[in-house]
């Protein structure tokens, strides 16, 4: 019961951190050469540990196993995009910060280029693919066509995901509420008053 | 981002266990929504990343007579909803101000607390002190998001934790552990955070192979309390400043008050002459203002900051409004 | 027989059009199954990654990819500018490494040494005085009309003031960017995310030593172009050669950072003018002087249109100056260069209403007589003063009362654009089972093109929209124009009423002929052929009376017939609110009334002034680029220090089209561009409305609305 050893100290003086952390203050101008992933033979490793190299990872993405090979640094969002040929969520920035990436774990709402696949293993995935079968859609799928909540298309699967995963969560969302709980997708061509009229259709029942 | 190792350790002394490997050049991945950033950025070289979310011990809120313990990976989402957590009102206005479903569900109070700062020149690749052969980039450069206090030393970013303020104007402790595996210690949150004089001290006191497994607030006493951010956008957002207050009123008169602001300063700054203005007053119009007036009066803008002397005592002042339920005729 | 007339249906006669149709590729984008140029997933496709220059301008001193090419699962490096080239501005490629995985590119980007001796660079768009030191700036034209001294003298109202717009990039959500891939030596194909499919298979062929007619280009959906996307561009023309060297496929597209340095941006423009009015508020002096960027090339908002709207101002005065910056190079960005005309003219005009006491729209009213189209802006200012509740919210300006530290504030602006039909033929095929479908080489950027088509055949033969198969986005397709100026709605509609009405005059020739009806007496609907309102046959079987070959028909435009037409105007109202205190602003409503010639999709047409609204409020508010002085870096090349409005942030939309009889008879005009011209105008009048102060420059971010606060400045 180590862990839960909490050794209550009160010490205003705690010694300050004095080692490199990574690269801070990387130069403008060098680019510093680099070798590809380390070869560690599994028996080096503790359990628990995966090596920097290719290694086998089994997603369950809407509903199907998936056995790919790829390094730890590979993101979540490039399998799914480039391995599994499922390129609804998009790459829009490195950081992430604009919600096309959006697809649900375990019911939440996850930026799929922020999260290793290899965080993923033993998770239930699902992308915007899974709202629809055939001719048959999702609520918000269809919402989103019947408002004309798109123009160029390119914002709209991570919209359509976070307001699925939204509207689960809350659904007697208010104008108010969808208005915080989208505030993380942004969308160039202006799209948000379809989006915002679909979302609330939904919430107040009406079909 | 270059080649890493992945660990997912199971209980807090695996972790410290995996973290202290490669002489401690590992780092810390809860929900990610900073760390992956700063991976693709190469901002951060660790060899391993140790992906801390199994580590049951660190998730949750728990309480006690004395108070309250959230575990690190406790989420924005698990804040919010957490009846412990509802009369510590500055926290949830917090949770508020993050719009966006995502991060709401991602984040986690320990990514909050270790969050690098937002400081463009440190997230261009000049280093958190961004110095030039001893001139300082951020000085000489646009400055317009950075720190009016803390500031005449070589840091000059703000700090990026927006939960900082509103849990050390509560008082609250933060429990560290490792290096050793055996080795944790709870200190005021206030004491958790450094301003660097040189790019190796890093933002907080962790050392490698430290990190933040739990945070503990007091009893809340009935204390009242409240956080206001300064928000451009309605979307999701970084403040441009805050300021969190909790105060102990008692019959309409301030026995005790605890005045912190956030976005200003390398670190969050706890405004004690502010804080001590309010003793002994009722809340109102005069003394809000008065404590706001007082919270940035020893404030050194830099060249294109000088609004957020403005914005820092306009939070302040609604803060200690809003806490005691007063504020109106503001966005 | 009667002559039979090109001409849109009667509106009354009309089954879709009028009405609001759903986008025929709507599930297709909503469910994430439209393909994008990056999500083409070839075998073997391999992904490039990019060494961009990171700082003011420099030379490259050094360049060494030897290392790069032996990193694992790199293929192939291409260099962009080499040892001695000038590398002028933050973002310029250095060079291109492609590979199997993202993630070995990276490293094979990583690996690759270069040097730069670095340059003094300038970035400042605003500082005319520190530029004219630099030696960055160049006269732009100084033109005179009238007598603005004397009438300046004579006037009795005289208002000076300094307004501004700095500059914004593109920002489509789809960076630039294509994948290529090769059918042996000579055959290229490329999934280009462009606005102009048509036009872009010679720029690959040129460099790359092709015949034009061995490039293929496809590009089925495009993420956001406004402008920026004409081109093959230096990086598509690499992805080829990368893709060639390594004998695999290849996508390059733009990281983020990238795509917002050299991927387009919009100039500048900061201006000192005076505006003078006579007693009863007719303007009658323009004297200015403005400057700004484009980038290196030192351009700024043209000249030749200032002041924007109000061309019959009598005594006119201006000048430009040109600021040349280490900045990537602008390109066309929705409606060029009109927001920023009007930025820096209605603001003005609402100025001078307010030192003269009076209410903006009177004195936007009083002036109409010297824009192009009087009579329509009336009419729409009457309207959106209606819809916005002008008469009861309006006050003087600063003079709004208010509880606490919150203002409130109307403004108002207009504009005009033209959108043209663009040159575009088409090929329309009718099969003998009465399967319909087009082919031209358009694409469709999200304004609804796709739908326009489909609508405007299945109207035409009194079909349902799933009847037509539309075929775009590949330049084996009879060649449409590029989607630029707003021209495409006309261009492709005008071409298709004139194919369809030439391929149902033949079907119904068949028709009276086999059912001994008159041709002349004709109609379709419901999927049938009437004669006198009677049904004769279904749809199906007149197209059997075809025989066993299909019918062609060719389409051409534009033509002179009345299908289409160009010229629009525009009104917009906001009303806001202000926090003295924290100088943020926010939109209560906004307004537009807009016409645009008669309307084929009612639901996509409000959906581009919806979208024009929302990229004004960007600009207006909190969208702009930052140039770092002291780095010379574009130092917010990100999505979260690049401000754009999210969905909590528009306030309520109201889009009122304006469409009596008078526009419907003048055939289709182009919507893309005129929503989001005069949307930062209107608020930032609102803003000096609600407060009494004007916020000169634009985007009105707290730091601006606060500086002009303390300033006091009307």
């Amino acid at each position: 019961m180590r862990d839960r050893n909490d050794q209550n100290r009160s010490k205003p003086d705690f010694s300050r951190r004095d080692f490199l952390k990574g690269s801070a203050a990387a130069a403008t101008a060098t680019a510093v050469a680099t070798q590809g992933p380390q070869e560690v033979s599994a028996a080096n490793l503790k359990t628990n540990v995966f090596a920097a190299a290719v290694t086998s990872v089994t997603l369950n993405v809407n509903g199907k196993n998936h056995t790919v090979k790829v390094e730890p640094r590979v993101t979540l969002l490039h399998v799914l995009r480039n391995t599994l040929n499922l390129t609804g969520c998009k790459e829009v920035d490195e950081r992430s910060a604009d919600g096309a990436d959006t697809v649900m774990i375990d019911g939440k709402a996850v930026l799929a280029g922020s999260r290793l696949a290899i965080e993923c293993e033993g998770k239930k995935i699902r992308t915007v693919e899974s709202l629809r079968q055939g001719e048959k859609v999702d609520e918000v799928v269809a919402g989103f066509v019947k408002h004309d909540a798109m123009q160029c298309g390119f914002c709209t699967p991570g919209f359509v995901v976070a307001t699925r995963v939204f509207l689960d969560k809350n659904p007697k969302a208010s104008l108010a509420d969808i208005q915080k709980g989208l505030g993380g997708n942004i969308c160039r061509c202006g799209t948000y008053q379809g989006i915002t009229t679909c979302a609330l259709e939904i919430s107040k029942g009406g079909k | 981002m270059r080649p890493f190792e992945y660990a997912r350790p199971q209980t807090e002394s695996e972790t410290l266990d995996l973290l202290n490997d490669h002489d401690a050049n590992t780092a810390v991945l809860a929900g990610g929504t900073d760390l992956i950033a700063l991976l693709q950025d190469d901002l951060q070289e660790p060899q391993r990343v140790v992906d801390i979310k199994q580590v049951e011990s660190m998730h949750g809120v728990t309480g006690d007579g004395d108070g309250v313990k959230i575990g690190a990976l406790t989420t924005l989402e698990e804040i919010a909803a957490s009846p412990l957590l509802d009369e510590y009102r500055s926290l949830k206005d917090v949770v508020d101000g993050v719009r966006a479903i995502q991060i709401q569900q991602m984040g986690t109070l320990g990514g909050d607390l270790c969050h690098q700062p937002n400081c463009w020149f440190y997230r261009n690749g000049y280093g958190l002190l961004a110095l030039e052969d001893g001139a300082s980039l951020v000085a000489e450069g646009d400055n317009r998001y950075h720190a009016i206090l803390g500031n005449q030393g070589p840091a000059k970013f703000v700090s990026a934790a927006r939960f900082a303020p509103a849990l050390i104007a509560w008082g609250a402790d933060v429990r560290v552990i490792g290096p050793e595996p055996d080795a944790s210690e709870w200190l005021p949150l206030e004491h958790f955070f450094v301003t660097p004089n040189v790019e190796s001290q890093g933002v907080s006191i962790l050392k490698p192979g430290q990190l933040i497994s739990h945070v503990r607030l007091p009893a809340a006493a009935e204390k009242i309390s409240s956080t206001y951010e300064v928000l451009q956008m309605e979307g999701l957002d970084w403040p441009l400043a805050t300021a969190a207050v909790t105060i102990d009123l008692d019959r309409g008169v301030v026995r005790e008050a605890s005045i912190v602001m956030g976005h200003v300063a390398p670190m969050p700054w706890v405004a004690h002459e502010a804080a001590q203005s309010l003793i002994g007053q009722s809340v109102d119009e005069v003394s809000a203002t008065r404590a706001g007036e007082i919270a940035v009066q020893a404030a050194t803008p830099l060249r294109d900051n000088g609004y957020k002397v403005q914005l820092a005592k306009v939070a302040v002042k609604r803060a200690v409004l809003a806490a005691a339920d007063m504020l109106e005729g503001a966005l | 027989m009667a002559e039979r007339k090109v001409a849109w249906k009667a509106r009354k006669d009309n089954s879709l059009i009028g009405s609001d149709i759903t986008r025929i590729d709507g599930v297709e984008k909503a469910s994430g199954y439209a393909k994008y140029a990056a999500d083409i997933n070839t075998a073997g496709t391999l992904f490039a990654r990019l060494l961009t220059f990171k700082g003011g301008t420099a030379l490259v001193k050094t360049l060494d990819t030897a290392a790069a090419e032996k990193v694992p699962g790199v293929r192939a490096v291409h260099v962009f500018n080499g040892v001695g080239k000038e590398v002028r501005w933050d973002g310029t490629i250095v060079a291109a490494v492609a590979a199997d995985t993202p993630e070995q590119a990276e490293d094979g980007v990583r690996a690759i040494k270069v040097t730069y001796e670095a340059k003094p660079h300038w970035v400042d768009e605003e500082n005319l005085t520190g530029a004219t030191a630099a030696k960055r700036t160049k006269p732009l034209g100084d033109n005179q009309k009238g007598e603005v001294a004397a009438a300046l003298k004579a006037a009795k109202h005289v208002h000076k003031g300094y307004y501004g717009i700095v500059t914004i990039s593109h920002m489509c959500m789809e960076p630039h960017g294509s994948h290529c891939e090769w059918d042996g030596e000579d055959q290229l194909n490329v999934h280009l995310s462009t606005q102009n499919v048509s036009g872009t298979g010679g720029q690959f062929a040129g460099p790359l030593g092709l015949d034009a007619s061995n490039v293929s280009i496809t590009c089925n959906y495009i993420g956001g172009g406004f402008g920026s996307k004409f081109a093959a561009d230096q990086w598509g023309v690499a992805c080829a050669q990368l893709s060639k060297k390594a004998g695999k496929p290849v996508r390059l597209m733009l990281d983020r950072a990238t795509e917002m340095k050299i991927g387009g941006t919009r100039p500048s423009g900061f201006i000192e003018v005076t505006i003078a009015a006579d007693a009863e508020g007719n303007i009658t002096v323009w004297d200015s002087h403005h400057w700004g960027t484009s980038g290196i090339a030192g351009s700024t908002i043209s000249l030749g249109q200032l002041p924007y709207c109000f061309d019959g101002i009598p005594n006119r005065n201006r000048k430009a100056t040109g600021i040349s910056t280490n900045t990537g190079p602008n390109r066309a960005w929705r409606a060029p260069p009109h927001p920023q005309l009007c930025a820096v003219t209605d603001t003005v005009i609402d100025d001078l209403a307010a030192k003269m006491g009076a209410n903006s729209y009177d004195i936007f009213m009083k002036n109409l007589d010297k824009t192009p189209k009087p009579d329509v802006y009336a009419e729409e200012m009457k309207i959106g003063a209606k819809l916005i509740d002008w008469k009861t919210k309006w006050h003087a300006h600063g003079k709004g009362g208010g509880k606490g530290a919150v203002k409130r504030g109307l403004g108002m602006a207009l504009h005009r654009w033209g959108g043209r039909a663009g040159a575009t033929t088409c090929t329309v095929k009718v099969h003998p089972d009465g399967a319909v479908e087009t082919f031209l080489g358009s694409q469709d950027l999200g304004t609804g093109t796709r739908t326009v088509i489909a609508i405007t055949l299945a109207e035409t033969f009194g079909l349902g929209v799933a009847d037509v198969k539309v075929n775009i986005g590949n330049n084996s397709y009879p060649k449409a124009n590029p989607s630029g100026g707003s021209i495409t709605v006309g261009g492709v509609s005008g071409p298709l009423r004139r194919a369809g009405l030439d391929a149902l005059w033949k079907i119904y020739d068949l028709v009276a002929a086999k059912y001994k009806v008159p041709a002349d007496s004709l109609t379709a609907k419901g999927g049938k052929i009437l004669s006198a309102g009677k049904a004769v046959c279904t749809w199906k079987q007149a197209c059997g009376l075809l025989g066993p070959m299909p019918l062609e028909v060719q389409g051409q435009g534009p033509k002179n017939d009345g299908l289409t037409s160009a010229g629009v105007a525009g009104v917009q109202m906001a009303d806001v609110s202000v926090d003295i205190e924290t100088g943020i602003v926010r939109i209560n409503q906004l307004v537009a009334v807009q016409d645009c010639g008669l309307i084929i999709d009612e639901l996509t047409a409000r959906s581009q002034v919806y979208g024009g609204l929302i990229m004004g409020i960007a600009y207006a508010l909190s969208e702009e680029r930052v140039m770092d002085n002291r780095t010379g870096r574009f130092i917010n090349a990100d999505l979260e220090n690049y401000k754009l409005p999210r969905i909590g942030d528009i306030g309520e939309l109201v889009v009122h089209m304006y469409q009596p009889d008078s526009e419907y008879e003048r055939g289709v005009v182009g919507l893309g561009e005129p929503p989001v011209i005069s949307t930062g105008a209107a608020i930032s009048n609102a803003v000096a409305n609600a407060t009494g102060v004007r916020v000169p420059v634009q985007p009105l971010t707290p730091q601006r609305v606060l500086e002009a606060l303390k300033g006091g400045q009307a």
